[in-house]
């Protein structure tokens, strides 16, 4: 059942994206002052969302976790977190591909771009810790601990980053400018591809740590005879 | 004995052990001298430069003594099961850790005050003139430093390789409070107070401070008893 909702997704998703390539190369017309380059923004912007929303579920399952002490939680948790990790990894790379095209650097201090990156290095320094944790409820514990601090981190990461003398090139999204709807379409539908990858993903991942719940256990029993 | 009680008793055993046996002490100050010197070969700079990076120096190099001082905080409780008797025992966690956390954070003040003077005097920078504000930025700082690396200390006190797994955990998170110590320093010591745009920089200090010791404290029960 698992196995056929996971392939399931991805053939969606992926039939989703293709479509979504097609549709962006052949009926629309060259962003004026982008070009073709403009175009990497239909991934660059729906994995920014995609990371930023598991990483909120990350949050909720890390407060669940310490309440409830399941570790079905904590398999959310680090599902979520690793997965969208990996999307702010595209997001972050796509982007510096489409600023290297427009702006003619790969890389600015800019109060988006740095955000994003100390986002990914505080999730990163979560993946890092957690296998070094044996103990599966300690580890559980840790890594709810140091989830919850990285959220709380990024607000004050993005309001110090607008202290004074920060300067922005980040072009402000086109949801808060209003030009959005001739792009509406692909955005939606590279919103939705993404989605279905993300929870591909995240089935393949649930799927490992009940497999890695079920070692642990074995291997407890195994140390107790 | 109350909370706080007994959080200034195990501030006060830990800063007794520290002074008698000196190990995070004599390392971590060391160590902030020797940055320092290194730091003199990493840039060429004209004196004025020099002010214009003051700042990102001085917190460079409290923030890696500041590692080397909380990485201490809960592992030195793990020979003999300290630790284990400290959490079993009638004391609240938020207390152990509390005066943990104020230990370190005494400690880690020592450690500057005796680097700020050197620092001083090898790039020639007068912080003299300035020194009020200076000491405000510093124990706010150093506050927050202290008590998310408490934190930390406490929660990677069982892994392994801890004394790396720390920094990478460490840094990330301080990163708005390292921006704005750094900040205000930089504008302290080019002689621009901490009113306007620069009283941002305390702000930011001040909201860290907050929410992390509220969190940590409100926290650290969950990370000790598990």
């Amino acid at each position: 059942m698992r196995e056929k909702a996971i392939y399931i997704l991805c053939f969606l998703g992926a039939c989703l994206m293709i479509w979504n390539l097609h549709h962006i190369f052949t009926e629309m017309a060259p962003e004026a002052a982008q070009g073709m380059a403009g175009w990497i923004l239909f991934i660059h912007v729906p994995a920014d969302f995609m990371g930023d929303i598991l990483y909120t579920i990350a949050l909720v399952t890390c407060v669940l976790y310490l309440v409830k002490k399941d570790l079905r939680y904590d398999s959310i948790s680090v599902a979520c977190i690793e997965v969208g990790t990996m999307f702010i990894l595209v997001n972050l790379v796509t982007g510096s591909i489409w600023g290297k095209n427009q702006w003619g650097i790969w890389w600015t201090w800019d109060l988006r771009l740095t955000t994003q990156l100390m986002k990914f290095l505080l999730y990163l320094g979560y993946l890092v810790v957690r296998p070094a944790i044996s103990e599966p409820s300690q580890r559980a514990t840790m890594s709810a601990f140091i989830g919850i601090f990285a959220y709380a981190d990024v607000p004050l990461v993005m309001m110090a980053i607008r202290l004074p003398n920060v300067r922005t090139q980040h072009p402000s999204p086109v949801i808060e400018t209003g030009g959005i709807n001739s792009v509406m379409l692909p955005f939606v539908i590279g919103i939705f591809a993404q989605l279905m990858m993300a929870l591909a993903l995240m089935l393949v991942r649930l799927h490992q740590e009940s497999n890695r719940r079920e070692i642990d256990s074995l291997r407890r029993e195994l140390h107790a005879l | 004995m109350t909370g706080l009680s007994t959080a200034f008793a195990i501030a006060r055993k830990d800063l007794r052990t520290e002074f008698r046996t000196k190990e995070s002490l004599n390392a971590s100050a060391s160590f902030a001298l020797v940055i320092l010197v290194i730091f003199s070969f990493a840039f060429n700079l004209e004196r004025d430069e020099f002010y214009a990076i003051s700042g990102g120096l001085l917190w460079l190099v409290y923030s890696f003594a500041g590692a080397m001082i909380v990485n201490r905080a809960f592992s030195r409780e793990l020979p003999n099961d300290c630790l284990d008797v400290l959490i079993t025992s009638p004391a609240p966690g938020w207390a152990i850790f509390f005066g943990k956390a104020l230990a370190a954070f005494c400690l880690l003040l020592i450690v500057e005050a005796i680097s700020l003077p050197v620092f001083g005097l090898f790039y020639n920078i007068q912080w003299i003139n300035a020194a009020g504000p200076l000491v405000l930025i510093i124990l706010l700082a150093t506050w927050g430093m202290t008590i998310v690396g408490a934190a930390f200390s406490a929660v990677i006190v069982n892994v392994r390789l801890r004394e790396l797994m720390l920094p990478v955990l460490l840094y990330p998170i301080l990163i708005p409070l390292l921006i704005a110590a750094m900040g205000g320093t930089t504008a302290l010591m080019n002689g621009e107070g901490l009113s306007g745009d620069n009283f941002g920089y305390l702000r930011q200090l001040i909201v860290f401070d907050a929410i992390y010791t509220a969190l940590a404290l409100y926290m650290i029960e969950f990370i000790l008893v598990f």
